[in-house]
């Protein structure tokens, strides 16, 4: 112990003298030139070499930065994210004027120094089938097209640059219209007359509705590549996920693997519907909180998920949805408040924008989203995420000093 | 590679490995049973080393130090500000939430500048102090105030960094690139040991020398430049100087991807790495996006809220921002607050029972569980119902209905238990009490030890209003 302490004292001491010689004062070396090599050449290999004494820790104050190196600490992992591809071209066997690839990582989010991702996220519109209770501040946008969801889903795209929507079929649940699938199945036919970019069909939640409700979308939308949202647990209990996975198979679907903020209900149930589908026309989603309510769960939720499947595991390795919206089931997203926490009309939407980037960073690859400025700047905010070295440095070097 | 690779970086400590260096007489002293129970408490950090009197003796001098280094974070923990008013920004042991809890939430400080007409300036400290938000039954605050010299005029920056401090208590940090500005700040406050901002490549040498001669943490900026931020840590520590604090520069529009990187590469060099240069709490400064560009003031003020959101989740141990509108501190305030929580402890909510609306004789009594999430979810929907209705919260330690019936938390007992303590049977006339869908399996036998009729609700709480709707009040048997 006594003489590999000293050695490695001494090795440690030639290595660092020549920066100390350089760098610090009251050492004045003028004439004198030392290379790291020529030092070397004193310290042959397993010699125990004394440090000499006056060179021991100096508390000399150094009169120049003295330089460190820094190496971007990239690493490798043995698993990456399956890539899925959503919606479907004529060519295809769909329809669609786009389609959308999410998926791919080989990094956790936005490791742009180890390894950017090959898609960015994506964000979904949200349009619903019935009038349902809207805060203010989404109301306002969408008044016009509440009823008719083939035009709010046009509007989606047009004014709010939606590069997907999500139809919400909620007038099919059996406690507020019992919509029929037949009836709920013309309006996603309307709606992928009225736009070109891939949807997401929505239920109503009931296992045994949205089973018979997913199997007649999926006929209905043959080879279109929709997203059924969702597929759970409860509907294998129900002894209904067969039904739909086959019918997603043959129809040429992606299914939603709804599981509530638990990797071992996420995995079963993906085990589950491997039997059924390949693995890339399936999507997890993990369950969203709102900001306040509990978006720290899905945060660690999505992040260990991510983190998992980089690791290696098999059953993970599916792109991330999030449902965002759900942001605004907390009271501090729309509730009038106190004359300090206005407007709400901002008070809203940012709640909606914080809790979309803090799963963004957790690594979520898809969006569904309300409120056009949480949307809007979550794509600004993709972009500027997908573009590094644009730092000027000179633009905040100085803003201790600056007028705001 | 596998997970227990990249995690080697990681402070892995056994308690076994502590416990070799603790004195092992189980004398008691610290309050635990025997050094064995207090070397597990001291690894989940439940405990500090200095609650061992015996360690804290001449002959364990040797132990006392290994045991601290052993023990010392991946990311040091600075202190600004002195006594009960003190602030502990860093300390983080991990990268991930998951791995362990964070440590020392980030503290947000509002700036002010030395420029700015008295009375704003007073007012706008006073509005910092008294910023509070009540938040799952806890006051959410702002937590320092930084002072910008925009006047570079040292007897200007010193009677306003006086009049602050005589306006609060709460800690400091003095922002100016001027050494001479700098001191002449620092005097004015010498026994509040504020947070110097900053030493730059070009005042490197002024800024250490105070902070050295003033004892006083010390910023170090060097914007998009970690191999230059890193080599002035390299500096300043040679220089003697300990309590350093890093700012890689907050970039909010063009160069948000590079703060970002910047940020996480720093974390993953302390956390992963070992490299105890980067190993110190980093500054972000959202403050940076009201400057140098044309926009209307809530332009800036939205950006600022969400990049400061970004950088609170991306390794952020301190802030300055310039907004004090509620609506973009309330969002980080939250979440700051959400994220500093321990993730293997489910937040727990208070338990017994809870009114919502104007509940009479006739209202419906229903039951859940204490976790959190679970709890303001039933909140929210029995809300969005518009329902007058009791709740009985039962105390499962804070875990959801599925997983409180699988660990046998939520057992009919302790339901029973619940439906008796919290007095409902002398504030209703009926006894139809309606349980979540996912406890089904109580029903029978809750039935048999409360004398109940037991409604079995739906699966999710949003199901409540229609429940309601279709099956209350309870038809006649």
């Amino acid at each position: 112990m006594g003489e590999k302490k000293e050695k490695e004292t001494g090795i440690g001491l030639d290595l660092g003298l020549f920066d100390l010689l350089r760098n610090f004062e009251e050492i004045e070396l003028e004439d004198v030139e030392i290379e790291l090599g020529d030092l070397e050449l004193h310290f042959q290999p397993g010699a125990v070499v004394a440090p000499p004494k006056v060179l021991a820790p100096p508390k000399l104050k150094p009169t120049t930065i003295l330089e460190a190196d820094f190496v971007p600490p990239v690493e490798q992992y043995p698993g990456r994210i399956g890539e899925v591809q959503l919606g479907a071209t004529k060519s295809e066997g769909g329809s669609r004027g786009k389609t959308v690839v999410i998926g791919g990582a080989t990094s956790p989010a936005f490791y742009m120094f180890e390894r950017p991702p090959p898609h960015p996220p994506v964000v979904t519109l949200d349009v619903f089938d019935t009038k349902v209770p809207l805060p203010k501040a989404i109301r306002m946008h969408v008044q016009e097209v509440m009823e008719d969801p083939a035009e709010w889903a046009k509007l989606a795209v047009e004014k709010f640059g939606a590069e997907m929507v999500t139809v919400h079929l909620v007038s099919t649940d059996p406690l507020i219209k019992d919509t029929s699938p037949a009836d709920a199945s013309k309006t996603i036919e309307e709606v992928l007359q009225a736009v070109d970019v891939p949807i997401i069909v929505g239920g109503c939640g009931d296992p045994k509705k949205d089973a018979l409700l997913f199997k007649k979308i999926a006929e209905v939308a043959e080879g279109e590549r929709v997203v059924l949202s969702s597929v759970t647990l409860d509907m294998a209990n129900a002894g209904v996920l067969a039904d739909v996975a086959k019918a997603a198979k043959d129809h040429g679907h992606i299914v939603l693997a709804f599981t509530a903020l638990d990797l071992n209900q996420a995995r079963e149930l993906n085990r589950r519907l491997y039997e059924f589908l390949p693995k890339d026309r399936v999507l997890m989603d993990l369950t969203t909180a709102a900001l306040g309510y509990g978006l720290e769960y899905s945060f660690t939720i999505f992040e260990r998920a991510r983190l998992a499947a980089l690791m290696g595991d098999p059953e993970l390795q599916h792109p991330v949805l999030s449902g965002t919206t759900n942001a605004w089931a907390a009271r501090e997203a729309w509730l009038k408040m106190g004359p300090e926490w206005e407007p709400r009309e901002l008070r809203g939407p940012i709640w909606e924008t914080v809790t979309a980037l803090s799963l963004l960073l957790a690594g979520v690859d898809l969006f569904m989203m309300m409120h056009p400025a949480a949307v809007r700047t979550l794509n600004e905010v993709i972009k500027q995420l997908m573009s590094t070295g644009k730092a000027r440095p000179e633009k905040i070097a100085n803003w201790v000093t600056a007028k705001m | 590679m596998s997970e227990r690779e990249l995690k080697k970086g990681i402070k892995e400590l056994s308690p076994i490995d502590v416990y070799m260096l603790l004195p092992r007489t189980n004398c008691k002293e610290c309050g635990e049973a025997n050094c064995m129970a207090f070397a597990t408490k001291l690894v989940n950090r439940e405990v500090t080393i200095e609650q061992c009197p015996p360690l804290l003796e001449k002959k364990y001098e040797k132990e006392y130090k290994k045991l601290r280094e052993m023990m010392a974070p991946a990311v040091k923990e600075v202190t600004v500000g002195t006594g009960d008013h003190a602030v502990k920004i860093g300390g983080k042991l991990v990268m991930y939430r998951h791995e362990f809890t964070y440590h020392n939430p980030t503290p947000i400080a509002i700036e002010v500048t030395d420029e700015m007409p008295e009375e704003k300036l007073l007012h706008k400290v006073k509005k910092v102090e008294d910023f509070s938000y009540e938040y799952i039954g806890r006051d959410v605050n702002l937590d320092m105030i930084a002072i910008r010299s925009t006047s570079n005029d040292p007897a200007i920056f010193k009677s306003v960094v006086e009049k602050v401090a005589k306006a609060t208590k709460l800690p400091l940090v003095l922002c100016t690139f001027d050494p001479n500005v700098m001191e002449a700040g620092i005097v004015a406050i010498k026994d509040r040991k504020p947070l110097i901002y900053a030493a730059t490549k070009d005042n490197w040498r002024d800024m250490a020398e105070l902070a050295l001669m003033y004892n006083c943490p010390l910023t170090i900026f060097a914007p998009n430049n970690l191999k230059l931020l890193k080599s002035l840590a390299k500096t300043m520590r040679e220089y003697g100087i300990e309590d350093l604090v890093l700012d890689p520069g907050t970039f909010a529009d063009d160069g948000m991807a590079d703060t970002i990187n910047n940020f996480t590469m720093i974390r993953r060099s302390a956390c992963r790495r070992g490299d105890e240069l980067l190993g110190f709490p980093l500054m972000g400064t959202p403050v940076t996006a009201w400057i140098g560009e044309e926009a209307p003031k809530e332009v800036l003020a939205w950006r600022e809220a969400y990049i400061a959101s970004m950088l609170i989740s991306r390794y952020a141990d301190i802030l300055i921002m310039h907004s004090l509108d509620g609506w973009v501190q309330l969002p980080n305030l939250v979440w700051r607050f959400n994220i500093y929580t321990d993730p293997r402890k489910p937040v727990a909510v208070e338990s017994g029972l809870k009114t919502f609306g104007k509940p009479d004789e006739n209202s419906p009594v229903m039951l859940t569980t204490n976790y959190a999430l679970t709890y303001f979810t039933v909140e929210a929907d029995i809300k969005s119902s518009g329902a007058d209705c009791y709740l009985i919260v039962v105390d499962t330690g804070g875990i959801s209905v599925e997983s409180s019936i699988a660990g046998r938390l939520l057992t009919a007992e302790t339901a029973a238990e619940a439906v008796k303590e919290s007095g409902v049977d002398q504030k209703v006339k009926h006894r139809h009490l309606i349980i979540p869908g996912l406890a089904a399996r109580l029903s029978g036998e809750l039935e048999d030890l409360t004398g109940w009729h037991v409604m079995v609700g739906t699966r999710d709480s949003s199901g409540i209003p229609g429940f309601l709707k279709e099956k209350w009040p309870p038809k006649e048997d």
